[in-house]
């Protein structure tokens, strides 16, 4: 027998979320697998739109008016910039980010001390902003090598930011291991569990502020690689931010990326109230078509192939980093449904020769119709009732432009939504 | 004689390197020149084979010999560069049953142990060898890395007195009355040449002798000079996967060949190579039918190499000679052998030898008979030890076990530091402050890094090669910036950043030949890591001033005027 639902989602990352949320809130019974862990684990947690043109112009202070001017083929282009609008309403809707009282991009510091232009960011990173005049202090962990400082003050000051920045690196307290994984941080945080400094024990967010406290000038904020807690994080941050009296913020890394883990969780918690089931751990490997509409795809489970079946289908697998897309020495396709994924021939033209040249294997992807179904090479839509959305797609270059979790959300609000709306 | 004879050596590869440790071990004044950092030639772009000879034994017995006298040598000098795997000359059924016949018979007259392994027993050492191979002869094989062996030379010349300049280049070899008297060099400068020694400005090195260790550069400096040397360039690929299919080095038992070799190198195992005549060493084509024919050819020794994952090809160019007069047209033909060139006998230019050909296996017997020649020269009188002292790092290898302990290192990352740094690791990792990994893929510690730092500068190519960080299935992709954080401090934050896009760049071109499949996707990856959530692609430090006041400032945020329409000017604030 077949599990069946109205809507089937494949992939569970910001775009499969997105598309599974809004078909449930569309009232369609909705159904999501996932095989393995989304690349949010990997992505800092903001949430860009657009910062850079396709030809590199920017930082774009207003990503909305820039939309019209993308080529004719990007996604946001196909969905339409008052779509993306309402995207993002369903965005903030569930999620707790800051970032939606303006039209404006953010300036967000990363871990490497770079500035990136972002449309919403964790309410943790709002003190952060680099357009805020305040001065900052940032603060290190010594055996954190993934951030440094003084070095990402220094970087930030190159970039001409608007006020003082200043890097210093202490030792978390207690006796953390040097290479302890970033959650052991935020866990510790969490519970506020008990360091020894000195002889006595301690919480660990009093001691944590304390060294702070000894490095701390006369900065009216003072940020912290983003370790600071995993579930708890606001009451972490207050707590800091009581005992330092100054604001406090995270600075986003790479990963494993908490900020990202964190949007993961809220978006599932999200799905998951809205009533849809949610399935992950296992790949989908084969599926059956009959007159151009597919009819069921099946999942692997323990070697066993469990068929699912649903009216409505949306392909959210990713992109070359999500496997949503693979390649070998001679072609690259897109392994669920085969749809056509247009590359050149010669593995050597799908690279640029500069680490940050126009690669376009960047772009790879589906490409669909103005209602996200994708498309065969000769220009036919590949199956009736199955959609795209997220990096499955291509024709835009999401690093690059800065828009990755943009099209996603966009791309999978309309995906969803259209794919309800056909179950009506 | 006062002071002892000042000599220039010319050439920072195995050659160069082994012969300033040596000139400079027997008491004469060494300065080293290298255009790049410490093996930027062919030597850190070689297949790390420590040959046991026996692929010359039916071809070219003289090299066979040496190979298996330096093969012995260097197991007792350089333990912590040498991984003795072994070495298997198998045989398919196409293969041709006289030559592996010939083949043991060549070993045993060259003195190389050789025995002969049945099908199965191959298998049982090496269980992915295809099912079909009938046979195979094993013989004494390693693994030796480069890198470390070359800056043990450079260390150990370093300690008698030798000064090594990197990133500095002979431009103009010093003539006065048919005499080399020395070399005009010119030292790199600036952010984006990043230096060790003297930085900047041209500088005249005079020499009382000049060693010419070009490799296959020889020819350049040959015409500074006003002489003929035929180096003939030859290039060969290698394709490095991205794990150790195989623990002993494999040898296609048959007549050369191209694609016939595999080495097991750390956690990687590298495919070879072609052989394939070029004009310039440094500007040869690279073509995609050498990596594919790598992959191909050599499914058929190690079947589940067509599906695996590679993780970057490189080429290098063999430094081949042979006397004009032989004049040989397939470069396979040409002989491995070196070449003493005195140019005084024959070109009546005094002041001046050159050395070419040869292999990496022997450089030190080759640094051994230059040095006998300056040494005679001068009318020096001294031994050389090269082959009796062990290299920095060498010395004992057998406390290396203890020492992880002793360091609190967790294996495997504790073993691979102590290997690599061999009984230098004592110095380098006794440290109180916390000792974090920097690369995760090879296991490379904050210690290391910084010692590799303070060993070679701002250049993180050159710490890349001293601690292979970087070097793993990631390609830098986690860890490219945590290396520049490690050199900020001692060096400030634009050179930081200068040698960050360096070493990003160095990434990136290596994997040119590797992009399909599974690194194509840690290629996307990567790029995502550093371009979308570090935006270095478009770093507002790199580019024009930002108006921060047309950004988001945040909501009411406090103290002050934190939202958008801040009155700054946003330009840089360097020099104010
Ligand atoms: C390193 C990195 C940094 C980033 N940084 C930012 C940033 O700073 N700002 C920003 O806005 N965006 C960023 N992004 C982009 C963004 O986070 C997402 O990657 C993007 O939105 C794509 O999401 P997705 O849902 O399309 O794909 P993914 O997140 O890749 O999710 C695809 C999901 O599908 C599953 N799947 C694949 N195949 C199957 C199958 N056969 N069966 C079942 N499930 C399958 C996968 O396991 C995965 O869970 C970053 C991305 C990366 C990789
Ligand atoms: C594909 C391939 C695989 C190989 N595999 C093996 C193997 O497995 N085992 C083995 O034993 N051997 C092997 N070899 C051979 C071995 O690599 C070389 O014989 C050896 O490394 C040569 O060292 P070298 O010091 O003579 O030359 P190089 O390493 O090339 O050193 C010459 C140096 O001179 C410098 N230089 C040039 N011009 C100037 C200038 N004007 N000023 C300053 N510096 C200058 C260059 O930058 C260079 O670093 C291989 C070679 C190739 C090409």
């Amino acid at each position: 027998m077949a599990i069946e639902s109205e809507v089937l989602v494949v992939g569970g990352g910001l775009a499969g979320l997105t598309s599974a949320l809004a078909a449930a809130r569309e009232g369609a019974d909705v159904r999501l697998v996932s095989y393995k862990q989304s690349s949010l684990r990997h992505a800092s947690g903001l949430v860009d739109l657009l910062g850079y043109t396709s030809d590199g112009e920017g930082p774009i202070v207003d990503p909305y008016a820039a939309m019209p001017g993308l080529p004719d083929d990007h996604p946001y282009r196909t969905v339409g910039v008052e779509t993306v609008r309402e995207a993002m309403a369903l965005f903030d809707n569930v999620t707790d980010y800051r970032g939606d009282h303006t039209d404006a991009n953010a300036l967000v510091p990363t871990h490497g001390g770079t500035i990136k232009p972002t449309a919403r960011y964790p309410a943790g990173a709002a003190a952060g902003l680099a357009s805020d005049d305040r001065n900052v202090l940032l603060v290190g962990i010594e055996s954190m090598t993934d951030f440094d400082a003084p070095q990402a003050a220094a970087h930030l000051e190159a970039a001409g930011v608007p006020f003082d920045v200043r890097g210093e690196t202490i030792r978390f307290p207690g006796d953390l291991r040097a290479d302890a994984k970033v959650t052991r941080y935020a866990k510790l945080l969490d519970a506020n569990g008990e360091v020894a400094v000195r002889g006595r024990t301690r919480g660990a967010r009093d001691a944590l502020a304390e060294r702070v406290n000894t490095v701390h000038g006369n900065e009216q904020r003072v940020g912290f690689p983003a370790v600071l807690g995993d579930q708890r994080t606001d009451a972490v941050r207050g707590a800091l931010e009581d005992r330092i009296g100054t604001d406090v913020f995270e600075v986003p890394m790479g990963p494993p990326s908490l900020p990202g883990l964190r949007l993961e969780e809220a978006l599932f918690e999200a799905l998951e109230e809205s009533g849809a089931s949610v399935e992950t751990g296992n790949p989908v490997v084969d599926f059956d078509a009959e007159g151009g509409e597919i009819e069921t795809v099946y999942i692997e489970k323990n070697g066993a192939l469990i068929p699912n079946r649903a009216d409505q289908y949306v392909l959210a697998t990713g992109g070359l980093v999500g496997k949503g897309i693979e390649s070998d020495r001679d072609s690259v396709r897109e392994p669920v449904f085969d749809c056509h994924v247009a590359h050149a021939d010669d593995r050597y033209e799908w690279f640029d020769g500069d680490a940050f040249g126009d690669h376009p294997f960047a772009q790879f992807g589906v490409e669909t119709d103005e209602t996200l179904r994708p498309l065969a090479a000769d220009g036919r839509v590949e199956f009736e009732n199955l959609r795209a959305a997220g990096s499955v797609l291509g024709g835009y270059d999401f690093a690059a432009e800065k828009s990755g979790s943009g099209v996603s959300i966009a791309t999978g609000y309309v995906a969803g939504n259209t794919a309800a709306t056909e179950v009506r | 004689m006062g002071s002892p004879p000042h000599i220039a050596v010319i050439g920072g590869g195995s050659t160069g390197a082994g012969i300033a440790r040596d000139l400079s071990m027997r008491g004469l004044d060494v300065t080293l020149v290298e255009q790049g950092n410490l093996t930027h030639g062919t030597t850190g772009r070689m297949h790390g084979l420590l040959h046991s000879g026996g692929r010359y034994a039916v071809s070219d017995r003289a090299s066979a010999r040496e190979c298996i006298e330096e093969n012995r040598v260097l197991r007792e000098i350089a333990t912590h560069c040498v991984e003795m795997t072994g070495g298997l000359f198998v045989k398919r059924p196409e293969d041709d049953e006289e030559y592996f016949q010939e083949k043991l018979r060549g070993c045993r007259t060259c003195g190389i142990p050789a025995e002969v392994v049945s099908g199965a027993e191959a298998r049982a050492m090496e269980p992915h060898l295809a099912k079909d191979v009938e046979k195979a002869i094993s013989v004494p094989d390693g693994a030796v890395d480069p890198f470390r062996l070359v800056v043990a030379n450079a260390a150990s010349a370093i300690e008698h007195g030798a000064r090594i300049e990197t990133h500095s280049t002979v431009r103009d070899v010093l003539i006065e009355e048919d005499e080399v008297i020395g070399l005009e060099v010119e030292h790199a400068s600036g952010a984006g040449e990043r230096v060790h020694g003297k930085e900047g400005g041209r500088e005249e090195i005079r020499a009382d002798y000049v060693v010419n260790a070009t490799g296959a550069w020889a020819g350049r400096i040959g015409e500074m000079a006003g002489v003929d040397i035929e180096v003939r360039p030859s290039k060969g690929v290698m394709t490095i996967m991205n794990v150790r299919q195989v623990d002993t080095v494999i040898n296609r038992c048959r007549p050369k060949g191209d694609a016939d070799i595999v080495v097991p190198h750390e956690t990687t195992a590298i495919l070879g190579t072609t052989d394939e005549e070029v004009e310039d060493p440094e500007e040869y084509p690279e073509e995609r039918w050498e990596v594919d024919m790598m992959i191909e050819t050599l499914s058929e020794l190690v079947p589940m190499l067509e599906d695996a994952r590679t993780i970057r090809s490189f080429w290098g160019v063999r430094p081949l000679y042979e006397p004009p007069e032989v004049g040989s047209t397939d470069p396979t033909d040409i002989t491995r052998d070196y070449f003493l060139l005195d140019h005084a006998e024959r070109d009546d230019l005094e002041g001046m030898t050159s050395i070419v050909g040869g292999k990496f296996t022997t450089y030190r017997m080759m640094g051994e008979e230059i040095s006998d020649h300056v040494c005679s020269q001068f009318g020096i009188d001294a031994e050389c030890h090269t082959a009796e002292i062990p290299l920095p790092g060498s010395e004992d290898f057998t406390v290396l076990r203890d020492y992880m302990d002793e360091f609190g290192l967790r294996s495997p990352i504790g073993r691979r530091s102590v290997e690599r740094l061999g009984s230098r690791a004592d110095e380098v990792l006794n440290t109180s402050d916390p000792n974090p990994t920097v690369c995760t893929c090879e296991g490379v510690t904050r210690a290391e890094i910084q010692d590799a730092i303070a060993g070679s500068g701002s250049d993180l190519n050159a710490v890349r090669i001293r601690t292979r960080a970087s070097m793993g299935n990631c390609q830098g992709g986690f860890c490219c910036h945590r290396l520049a954080g490690e050199l900020h401090g001692e060096y400030d934050e634009s050179t930081a950043r200068a040698a960050w896009d360096g070493l990003l760049e160095e990434r990136w071109k290596g994997q040119r030949h590797a992009l399909w499949g599974e690194q194509l996707s840690q290629a996307a990856l990567n790029y995502a890591l550093q371009a979308t959530t570090q935006n270095r692609d478009r770093d507002p430090a790199d580019g024009d001033p930002v108006d921060f006041s047309a950004f988001d400032g945040g909501v009411g945020a406090d103290g002050g005027s934190g939202t958008a329409g801040v009155a700054t000017d946003g330009g840089p604030r360097d020099g104010d």
